[in-house]
């Protein structure tokens, strides 16, 4: 049999640890923000089409991203013009077509991307429109004799100084990168309508070895159009190598927006004299918190599905304040059991914070004090009367509301606003709090009243801190798994037998003597 | 106003509420043993059966219209004591020591009517003083006779021993003696002296007011080290026995002297406070740790002979 005390802590560690992990998941890979007022970047990335029509039935054809890892898409936006604009998803990819019967002259088109960098975000991909295996079409057959000569020189150098795919790869790219490329280079790069890209790339798939160009572009802020950047991927037997042309193998940079990873175009036009494809990007800084809502809202992952967020807005107030009451529990548990401030009831303070929230503090410790010395003024005259106890507090209730209305239309003619403030909620919590305060001071008089009653300000105040602070607001909406924490530190807390701080002055005496 | 260390107060062996609560109260007090002594009728009967003495019940008000007839039920009785069933710490309570015709005098000298004895107890009846505020019941009983050989030592009231059973052993005892700030009461809280009780021999050990320590009583001013509690070990037998009677492992029995019939029982408390300790200069730790180390069951009689020569 465990201890009861082992038990104990064994609930309050699971009950601790599961809120932890549960944080931890939403922080992670939901990326639920921590803080109300965290930013993140979200870059617009716009692709823009310019276009000269032929007169004739025009169509353009543009591929458009997918999601992959560490890149969430939030937003996609075409804009069409007087064009027609459809999507189509084919094996080779997804398309977004703009068509005409008869264009003529200028136009520009427009593709929006919204996107978001998040490190340990993981979309399906979907495994079709990933890597095309067969190598690449061999367009070296064409070229004049000499030139064929050349590639093949260039190859043969390559071959042996390299390994595998790869290492060719790398070699091929070192090679033409070179301060003083080799004679052989140098002719192919003379060629007319090619450069380094086309020139490796038709290398590579001369020598039958499978690649695909990485397209996508950076996201920094105020690029303005730009071509898309390429970079080469070549299936290795294990692992994929990612290369730049320019600068040899790379990793894929963190803020590099991958647009298309194939061979195919990135986009196709028919009837069309003139069509030039580039991209902007503008950055602008977000709350989080809307961030993840949004997207909760909008792509449903299944546990953010059951956040509050989901519910209307009015429950959604409604549970705003409810889990706050923890928080002022778990302030009145400190206050009394470890620091030991004697309070009037159990929860009184934390009902009192809660009409303080709704009141300001400053206007609800004025009107507290207000109407809780009438209210015992009234009391004492009552209980002179003779009345029973239930009639006797029923009539301070009923006139403590009635002082409280008399207050909020003399304060309105004053044009003090403060005052109606107090609606239903502190009304009744006020008048609990009299009729409490009434009872201990007849049962035990007025010092031992004070003292509760002043205890119980005090651990009202602290709790309407708490309570009233944004942060940990927005911490128990957010992330209501929190609860468990608090349930476990009250769980702790009650099994505290130690001093309480109180304790060290009360029993001072003892420890002197 | 003056601060210590909890490692100070762990030396001197003193125990906090949040201790009491749990590890006593809580592990030793069953929540369905309370009525025993929540409710002082109970508690009376149960006392009888058990042959410790308790003072006489003069009768009982369970309803308004009962009021009617107050003065018929007061009519045979010189001076009588009126309290709530269902009190706590001393709330609640009037004593009235002598009337003239329906004028009723209180221990303090102030009088009061009939009108205004109505009002107290029906005060009482609708759970003014009760715990939780339920309907209560109000009692009237004898007033204890007060024995003089505490005149030295107690102002227009009767002093009281508390003493704390623990599993059957008494572990630590005090009297409380009323003075005029305390209003004649026995309430540690009004300012009445707390005067720590030698377990073995029933001598004074040391006084507080207001847990300060003090050698004289204020309003009497005499010297507390003359003060010896008298048939000490009767009263812990009496004390004792009361854990058999109620099975409440941490209690504190309240014992007055009448000066006609001797040591009797007032109430019962399961929930008794810890200023006690100030009382008696010593904390309840290690007499605690003492009695959980007894391992064979004993008599209330060999328990108290325990706790006189054994403990400390």
């Amino acid at each position: 049999m465990i201890s009861s005390r082992l038990q104990i802590f064994i609930i309050a560690m699971l009950l601790a640890m599961s809120g932890l992990f549960v944080v931890w998941y939403k922080v992670v890979f939901l990326g639920v923000p921590l803080t109300p007022h965290d930013k993140r970047s979200v870059f617009t990335v716009t692709a823009e089409i310019d276009l000269e029509g032929e007169g004739g039935p025009s169509s353009v054809s543009l591929r458009v991203p997918t999601e992959h890892k560490g890149m969430k898409i939030l937003e996609r936006e075409g804009e069409a013009g007087d064009f027609g604009m459809t999507t189509s998803t084919l094996e080779s990819g997804s398309f977004l077509q703009w068509s005409k019967r008869k264009f003529e002259g200028r136009t520009k088109l427009f593709y929006k991307v919204t996107v978001t960098p998040e490190a340990l975000y993981n979309p399906k991909v979907r495994s079709d429109m990933g890597w095309e295996t067969q190598t690449g079409y061999d367009v070296t057959q064409f070229w004049e004799a000499s030139e064929q000569a050349a590639a093949e020189g260039i190859l043969n150098d390559a071959w042996e100084h390299s390994a595998d795919a790869a290492s060719l790869a790398a070699q091929l790219i070192a090679m033409f990168n070179a301060k003083m490329p080799s004679d052989a280079v140098k002719e192919l790069l003379a060629k007319k309508n090619e450069t380094t890209v086309t020139l490796i790339t038709a290398l590579l798939a001369r020598e039958k070895i499978p690649f695909r160009k990485v397209r996508g572009v950076l996201l920094e802020d105020g690029q303005k159009k730009r071509r898309a950047s390429t970079l080469l991927e070549v299936q290795g037997e294990n692992e994929n190598a990612l290369f730049s042309f320019k600068a040899g193998r790379i990793s894929l940079p963190k803020q590099f927006f991958v647009w298309y990873r194939g061979n195919g175009p990135m986009m196709t036009s028919k009837g069309i004299a003139k069509a030039r494809l580039r991209f902007s990007v503008s950055e602008s800084k977000v709350a989080a918190s809307m961030l993840s809502k949004r997207e909760a809202l909008r792509q449903g992952s299944d546990f953010l599905n059951f956040s509050l967020d989901t519910l209307p807005s009015s429950q959604q107030n409604a549970f705003k304040k409810l889990l706050l009451l923890p928080i002022g529990a778990l302030v009145v548990v400190i206050f009394r059991i470890l620091i030991g401030v004697r309070t009037m009831g159990t929860f009184m303070p934390v009902l009192i914070a809660l009409a303080f929230i709704q009141t300001t503090l400053v206007s609800g410790l004025l009107m507290f004090f207000a109407i809780l010395s009438s209210g015992l003024i009234v009391r004492s005259y009552l209980s002179r009367l003779q009345l029973l106890l239930v009639a006797r507090i029923s009539a301070v209730i009923i006139v403590v509301i009635s002082i409280m209305s008399v207050m909020s239309i003399v304060s309105f003619k004053l044009g003090i606003d403060e005052v109606l403030k107090i609606t239903f909620f502190p009304m009744i919590i006020l008048s609990w709090t009299i009729e409490r305060m009434s009872i201990l001071w007849e049962e035990a008089g007025g010092k031992e009243a004070m003292i509760q009653g002043g205890g119980s300000l005090i651990v009202a105040i602290a709790a309407f801190f708490a309570m009233d602070n944004s942060f940990i607001r927005h911490l128990t909406f957010t992330f209501p798994e929190l609860l468990l924490i608090v349930l476990s530190l009250v769980i702790l807390i009650g099994r505290y037998t130690g001093y309480r701080l109180s304790e060290l002055i009360r029993f001072a005496p003892l420890a002197e003597r | 106003m003056k601060l210590v260390s909890f490692g100070a107060l762990r030396r001197k062996n003193v125990i906090g509420l949040n201790y009491r609560n749990i590890e006593l109260i809580g592990r030793y007090n069953p929540r369905s043993h309370y009525p025993l002594v929540d409710n002082k009728l109970m508690t009376k009967s149960l006392a009888a059966e058990w042959g410790v003495p308790v003072t006489e019940l003069y009768a009982t008000i369970e309803r308004q219209s009962q009021l009617r007839q107050l003065h018929e039920i007061l009519e045979p009785y010189k001076s009588f004591v009126i309290k709530p069933d269902h009190g706590s710490g001393g709330k609640g309570i009037i004593v009235v020591t002598h009337r003239e015709e329906d004028v009723f005098i209180k221990a303090s000298g102030e009088a009061l009517s009939l009108p205004d004895l109505r009002k107290h107890i029906s005060n009482i009846l609708s759970g003014l003083y009760s715990l939780g505020g339920r309907y209560d019941t109000a009692i009237i009983e004898k007033v204890v006779a007060f024995d003089p050989m505490f005149a030295d030592y107690s102002f227009e009231g009767v002093p009281d021993v508390r003493i704390i059973v623990y599993r059957g052993y008494p572990v630590m005892a005090m009297m409380r003696c009323p003075t005029r700030e305390s209003d004649g009461k026995a309430n540690l809280h009004q300012g009445a002296v707390g005067v720590g009780i030698d377990l073995k021999t029933g001598k004074a050990l040391s006084a507080v007011i207001h847990n300060r320590p003090v050698t004289h009583h204020p309003d009497t001013h005499h010297d507390f080290a003359h003060l010896m509690v008298p048939e000490w070990g009767r009263l812990l037998t009496m004390a004792s026995a009361c854990y058999e009677m109620t099975g409440l492992g941490y209690l504190g029995a309240d014992l007055v002297f009448d000066k006609n019939e001797g040591a009797l029982l007032l109430e019962l408390n399961a929930r008794p406070g810890l200023a006690i300790q100030i009382a008696n200069g010593k904390g309840l730790r290690r007499r605690l740790d003492t009695v959980d180390a007894q391992k064979h069951a004993r008599s209330a009689k060999e328990r108290v002979l325990f706790s006189m020569y054994e403990m400390e």
